[in-house]
Order: structure tokens, then sequence, then C-alpha cells
């Protein structure tokens, strides 16, 4: 380009139309004046039409539904999702996506227990999980309660675990029947884990006694306090030392 | 709005650059499906009141980066994953044949820049606030896109012998 009075920003900034009026006025007379300069910012132009042009159409292509499913959150690890309805649609057959430490046996009281039952499938089908087994990490524990809590529409906690050995690796939000769980997973130092599912129940049921399930190898305790069931499920831990967390969560949600 | 309806809105232009930017609309659709469920995954870190636009265009950005370093990894040069098969388009003209060549044989970083300025209309700031890099660096990408687009289409032209209609 000749030199300057016409910088090469000045060119850009010309053809995208960000230059004030007046800078704009004073380029138009510079580029009247220097047929390669005018030329090349004619071929710019040329350029941005030209693209604009070849891909505008695809803003009027509908939304394709893979895209709008990737936008529910519930949707986000469908293996794990597909794993979970296979379950229940198997009735009592395993998770056989599901790791096979996790395999869950029939159980005769399913039919009463859908807390416990759901609480040890979300715990099978994430507990497993190396890489991502939170969405929201236990650094952004405030973040993670306050966003649990707007979707559940009610006041949840993360209990603190460290006194009975458990740190807080991070919870999620996954689908329940009658509306959004929050799901809290903990882990000890020794790699065991456990995790804490909360929902809402459609009204208050009082509160009720710690009820006890075994879903195949996943130990749960749940019970339900007003208008949230909670189940505390682990594979990893003794039914003795899962009582124990129990307890300590019951307090803390109770003090 | 909820938070899914108003990143819903976006995805119509997330889209378009999305295909500009890789030109396979498959592989297009791709880069959108991993960066929208990076954003809903990270939600809770964007601050209600800023451009949530510019953030999903940062995130995107992230994820194609990601996308390009791992086929690098994969030991498939970059110029090799970069340069992929025109399509034919049966209802595009020769100019836009061009114009796509042209677009996939420029260095990713150039194209990113070009397609925000143009695509998207973000000021030379805001795109590079969403590349992360200075001004400086937007504007020297976006000189070297421009001109090597030229010379791409111009060349073009020249070599094939036919007239390019406008």
């Amino acid at each position: 380009m000749t030199e300057a009075r016409v910088s090469e920003t000045d060119l850009h900034a010309y053809v995208d139309g960000r230059l004030t009026a007046a800078r704009r006025a004073e380029v138009e007379i510079e580029l009247a004046a220097d047929p390669a300069l005018s030329e090349q910012a004619a071929a710019y132009g040329a350029q941005n039409d030209a693209l604009r042009a070849a891909f505008h159409s695809v803003l009027d292509e509908p939304i394709p539904d893979r895209l709008l499913e990737a936008t529910r959150p519930q949707r986000r690890r469908p293996w794990a999702i597909a794993a979970a309805l296979a379950w229940m649609a198997l009735g009592g057959v395993a998770g056989w996506a599901v790791n096979e430490a996790y395999r869950l046996a029939p159980s005769p009281t399913r039919a009463e227990a859908p807390l416990a039952q759901r609480a040890a499938i979300a715990h099978a089908v994430y507990s497993p999980e190396v890489r991502h087994p939170v969405e929201v990490g236990a650094d952004q524990e405030a973040h993670l309660v306050a966003w649990l809590s707007k979707r559940l529409g009610a006041p949840v906690h993360a209990p603190k675990l460290e006194s009975v050995g458990f740190r807080l690796v991070g919870g999620r939000l996954l689908p329940g029947e009658s509306g959004p769980v929050a799901h809290f997973m903990y882990q000890s130092e020794k790699g065991s884990r456990v995790t804490l599912y909360v929902r809402t129940e459609g009204s208050d049921h009082g509160e009720t006694a710690f009820r006890y399930a075994d879903e195949g190898k996943v130990r749960v305790f749940y019970w339900v306090d007003r208008t949230l069931g909670y189940a505390l499920s682990s594979a990893d831990i003794s039914r003795e030392q899962l009582y124990t967390l129990a307890n300590a969560v019951y307090e803390q949600l109770n003090p | 709005m909820t938070e899914r309806d108003q990143v819903v809105v976006h995805i119509p232009r997330l889209r378009r650059y999305a295909r500009a930017l890789v030109g396979d609309p498959g592989a297009a659709d791709d880069l959108v499906q991993d960066t929208l469920e990076r954003a809903l995954g990270k939600f809770h870190l964007w601050k209600p009141g800023t451009d949530l636009r510019a953030w999903l265009f940062t995130i995107m950005h992230n994820v194609f980066v990601n996308h390009v370093r791992r086929r690098r990894e994969l030991g498939v040069l970059d110029d090799e994953a970069l340069e992929r098969p025109v399509r034919d388009s049966q209802d595009g003209t020769l100019a836009l044949r061009d114009l796509q060549r042209g677009l996939e044989r420029l260095p990713a970083d150039q194209r990113e820049v070009l397609l925000l300025v143009v695509l998207e209309d973000m000021s030379y700031q805001e795109a590079a606030t969403a590349l992360g890099v200075p001004i400086g660096t937007v504007m020297s990408r976006l000189s070297r896109a421009r001109d090597r687009l030229r010379i791409a289409m111009d060349g073009e032209a020249t070599s094939t012998h036919f007239q390019v209609v406008k």
C-alpha cells in the first residue's frame, strides 16, 4: 500500500463500516485519488458481501433436533440416560450398559421404593465416571448450590462430610419423574464414592424415618423430610458406614 | 427466559459461523453441539447482563481450537485438516465455489477473525476478546486473511480460465 494517509487499519474499518462519518469522508477522498487503494477496498468489500451471501441461508435453516437436545441439561450424557432408561424398561434386568460391578439385582421392594431405586440408578450411572463425575465441581460450591436450589425451586444444601471422611466432589442436575433432581457426589481419601440424591416430593409428607434398601450392589439410606426426598447411596462402603454418613447428612439438614 | 431459551436464540448464528469455519455441515453442527454442551454445563459462569453471544463465541473458539489441536496430535497435518474437500454446490455459482475454497485454505486463526468480523459483525475489540488475543493481532490476521482470500479468488478465476460472474 502507498504510505499512509489511509492506514491499513483505516482501510479495514472503512470496508467494515466502523469509521466515524468524518473519518470516512477523509478516507473516501484518499481512495478517489489512489486507484490501487480503491481497488483493494472494493475487493475487500466484495469479499464481505460474498461471505454474507454465501452463508446467510444457514440462519433460516431449522435448528437440528440434536442441537436442541444438547441444550437440555439432562441430555448431556446420552449413554448414561440410555443406560438408565434401558434399566427401567427391562425391569429387573441390570444395567448392562453400566459397569459390571454395579449390576443391580431385582428387588422385591422396588414398587414401594422408587426413591431408593432411582437414587441407586443415578449412583450406578454416575459414580464410575472418572473424567466427568459431576457437572459443577466443589470449587464452585456456592454456584452449585444456588443453581440446584433454583432449578428445584427449593433451598438445597450440600452437607459437609469432611468430619466423617468424605469431601464434596461436586454435583449435577438430573431429570426426575416429577421434576429436576439435585445429585451431589462425595469421595473419601481411598476413592470410595457416595452420592446424595435430593428431589422435591409432590406434597408435604411430614417426616419419615430412615429406610434402607439394597439395590443390587448399591446400598441406599433414604428418607423424606416434608417436601424433599433424600437418598444417600454407595456401593463402596458398608451399611454401617453409610448409616453414619446418613446421620451426618440428616443432622446438617435439620440443625 | 430460561437459560436454555437464551442460548437457543443464538444457535442459528453459531451454526452459520461454524459452517463457514469448518465447511462440512455435519462437522459444523458437531462443533455447535460441543459448544452448547459446554456452555450449558458452565452456564453458572456466565455473568447475567453481559453479552451472551460473545460468551458463546468464546466457548466455540475454545472448542474449535481443541478440535484442531486434537487433529494435530493425531498426526493429521494442520493444513490438510483445514483444507477440506470443496462440496459440490449445485446451486452455487463458480464465484461461490472459489470463495469457499479460498476460505478453506486460510489458516484457521485468520479465518476465525475474518468470519467474526464479517459474518457476526463484531467490532475488532469484540473479536479480540472472543479469541483471547490483542486487537493488533486481530488486525494483522484480518489483513492477511483478506489479502490471501483476494489472491486465492483471483488466482482461481485465472487458472480455470473462467469468468467470475458477479
